[in-house]
């Protein structure tokens, strides 16, 4: 798994050889992708009114929890997720468009839009600007110091899947530079009103709408629909983690992203830096569309404006030519990667045991991004 | 049904329907159910020309009960999901019918262009055609009408399919009752290439033989707009409130005749061509890390010369499909040629173009 750092001239063939399988695809780019996130669109309603119609029925409840789970996981993940990408826009389909769609999510789109879209996959894991990295609240990496307060660490990140939509939601507050003190309150003014706006219409048709609709079973539709919510947010948040952590996946610093003449990225480095900062999860169709084919990190993070059913489609060549140059293609099966994450954040937890530990920093530093 | 629509269009359907909508789910069920989106059928399409390579028809729409009517003078953005194509165009045209209320039928006059898809298609529609449509749109319009009577005159020069506002603002005026016994002479100038070009040929005949005050001039051929000309047939040109809608060769002529007399009103079918003489400095397209050499042509043009596919709509600058945030720099509107320097500006990038280095969010 170890990489050897491709010299300049082959980022450069490497970087053109990604824009020629990008332009490929660009060009094919037609009625089979609209047709297919229609029907996706379609097969997710039905999901829905089935899932809300079964609570109708106490003795379905069970069925109708794994109905609503299932639209919600398909919504958030591969419509939601990638329309708002704007995998969809030249489709020319206000309901599919990305400046238009919004999720069925505590975080509204906007704001995920510019930290998801913007900042993390421009700034793919470098340490200081991608703050996907451990969302602020976890430590993920070697080169994050390690200080008392990640002895928490495997509690924190069972917190985050718990709670994973409302983490999404608040990532944008960067609460953790707010207590360093290098963020003021006044700058999060603006993005209170929309947080509460959405968390309201959210809460609004999940805890009292819809349960109130079932009349004598409001408990119960109420406890299902929460229980549709955690569900979805416990596999989202393993999709994501699985995708971005496993062992293979890379950190950088920002002086390694600075290969160009004025100190920019080139356009191959910023290839080569997504497909060592992402990994892939191994697994059947029904999956890769549960996944919202997030399966497929290393392409989706190539090439994060494509629909994501092209994923699985140009994955073999991906590897190929990655291969080719020696960079590292990291893939594996849910469990094998869940394991590999799971690993990671309960070590890092604890001080690196390679080095003797620093003494302890002066600046009280309780939660590094 | 104003029970249901209120019902339909209430925050609490906004929230059970989310994050899909309600007009998602109702057009599902019926196209023309609708609750906020305005949809429209084709229900008759009418052939006025038989230009070769440029036929000219008029398609009549029936809108969904959203629709909220326009005023005479407005156009209206189409959408059409082209057999075979995954890719929704979206067109703007102007409504040739007079002023429609809520929900009321309205008409599009619509020459095809040889490598416009959207016309090309609508001139040959088939009843039934389903169309996205926003709500009637644009300020070229009539504000005068026989419920509001005035002593001054009116002046329509219209040019090939810029006759279809006109054409409106006059069916409108003739439709509520205008007589021309109001002392309110109106004067119908139009330039057509021929006369088997002539759109409406027949309906303007009749008007002009009717007695109503409207005097009607055509001119087909190679008669080109002249200041003289229009001395002659409207002497008191200059005190008059003029409308002037059609392709920019006509549009400049008129302009430099008015210069800046307030009373012209203008509608242009296609941007002027920009300038290219201070083609200076450098267009940064920030989302796209991309910067090139300003050429001088409108930034939806450069974006897409260096490769980048912005989202776009009318390319005339009367959509806002195009939207973009411009963060630095100063950009010229190349239809009206004012400049803004604003920083972070939204502006629209069919019809911006750079003055010197500039800043998009592309």
């Amino acid at each position: 798994m170890t990489n050897q750092t491709p010299t300049p001239d082959q980022l450069e063939a490497f970087g053109r050889e990604m824009d020629d399988l990008r332009q490929r695809v660009l060009a094919d780019l037609g009625e089979a992708d609209a047709t297919y996130i229609r029907d996706v669109v379609k097969r997710q309603q039905q999901l829905e009114v089935l899932g809300r119609a079964l609570f109708y029925l106490p003795p379905a409840w069970p069925l109708a929890v794994a109905a609503l789970s299932l639209s919600k996981i398909i919504e958030n993940m591969e419509i939601g997720h990638n329309v708002m990408h704007g995998q969809y826009d030249w489709m020319g389909d206000p309901h599919l468009n990305s400046r238009i769609y919004d999720w069925d999510n505590v975080c509204p789109g906007e704001q995920w839009k510019y930290s998801h879209n913007y900042i993390h996959h421009t700034f793919t894991n470098i340490l200081g600007k991608d703050r996907d990295i451990g969302y602020g609240i976890l430590r993920m990496d070697e080169d994050q110091k390690w200080h008392p307060y990640y002895l928490g660490n495997p509690v924190y990140a069972l917190l985050l899947m718990v709670f994973f939509e409302w983490g999404v939601a608040m990532h944008d507050l960067e609460v953790e530079n707010i207590v360093k003190g290098t963020r003021k309150m006044e700058e999060n003014k603006a993005l209170h009103a929309g947080i509460m706006r959405k968390v309201r219409r959210q809460a609004l048709k999940d805890y009292v709408l819809f349960p109130a609709l079932t009349g004598p079973f409001f408990p119960l539709t109420f406890a299902g629909n929460a229980a549709a919510n955690l569900i979805r947010n416990v596999w989202a948040f393993n999709i994501i983690f699985c995708g971005h952590f496993p062992a293979g996946a890379e950190t950088f610093s920002q002086e390694e992203c600075a290969d160009g003449p004025d100190g920019e990225e080139t356009r191959g480095h910023w290839y080569y830096r997504q497909v060592l900062g992402s990994a892939n999860i191994s697994g059947g169709p029904l999956f890769h569309v549960l996944s919202g084919n997030l399966s497929h990190q290393i392409e989706h993070h190539l090439f994060p404006d494509l629909p994501a059913r092209r994923y699985p489609m140009i994955a073999a060549e991906v590897q190929e030519i990655c291969e080719r140059y020696g960079i590292a293609y990291t893939t594996g099966p849910l469990r094998k990667q869940l394991a590999s994450v799971a690993k990671k954040i309960c070590r890092l937890a604890l001080p690196d045991r390679r080095t003797t530990p620093e003494p302890a920093p002066a600046v009280h530093e309780p939660v590094a991004a | 049904m104003t029970v249901l629509s209120t019902i339909a269009r209430s925050r609490t359907v906004a929230a059970l329907t989310s994050p899909h909508g309600v007009d998602h789910y109702l057009s599902r069920v019926n196209p023309m159910w609708a609750a906020h989106d305005v949809r429209g059928r084709v229900v008759a399409v009418h052939r006025e020309t038989e230009t070769a390579g440029a036929p000219v028809a008029t398609i009549t729409v029936q809108p969904t009960a959203t629709w909220r009517g326009h005023r005479a003078g407005q156009y209206v953005q189409v959408g059409l999901d082209l057999p075979g194509s995954a890719r929704r165009m979206t067109r703007c045209f102007s409504i040739s019918s007079a002023a429609s209320g809520v929900g009321e039928e309205f008409t599009l006059t619509i020459r095809s262009h040889a490598d416009g898809q959207v016309s090309k298609y609508l001139v040959d529609a088939e009843p039934g055609q389903l169309l996205h449509l926003s709500q009637a749109q644009g300020d070229f319009t009539l504000p005068v009408s026989p419920a509001t009577p005035g002593i001054d005159p009116l002046l329509f020069i219209t040019g090939g399919s810029g006759i279809t506002p006109a054409m409106s603002m006059l069916r409108t005026l003739l439709r509520d009752g205008y007589d021309g016994r109001a002392g309110r002479p109106v004067t119908f100038l139009h330039y057509a290439r021929s006369p088997e070009d002539q759109i409406f040929a027949d309906e303007l005949e009749r008007i002009a033989a009717d007695d109503n005050g409207v005097t009607v001039h055509l001119r087909h051929g190679d008669a080109v707009f002249n200041e003289l000309e229009l001395r002659r047939l409207v002497p008191a040109w200059r005190d008059t409130d003029t409308w002037a809608c059609g392709p920019a060769g006509m549009i400049e002529l008129v302009r430099a005749a008015y210069a800046d007399n307030p009373r012209l009103r203008l509608e242009l079918f296609k941007p002027p061509t920009t300038s290219s003489g201070a083609a200076e400095g450098d267009l940064t397209f920030a989302g796209a890390d991309q910067r090139v050499a300003n050429s001088g042509a409108s930034i939806l043009e450069q974006a897409e010369e260096a490769g980048l596919t912005p989202v776009f709509g009318c390319r005339m600058g009367i959509c806002f499909s195009c939207t973009a945030r411009k963060s630095e720099g100063t950009v010229r509107n190349v239809l009206t040629g004012t400049e803004s320097s604003l920083p972070d500006e939204d502006i629209q990038i069919c019809v911006s173009a750079p003055v010197g280095d500039c800043v998009v969010d592309l």
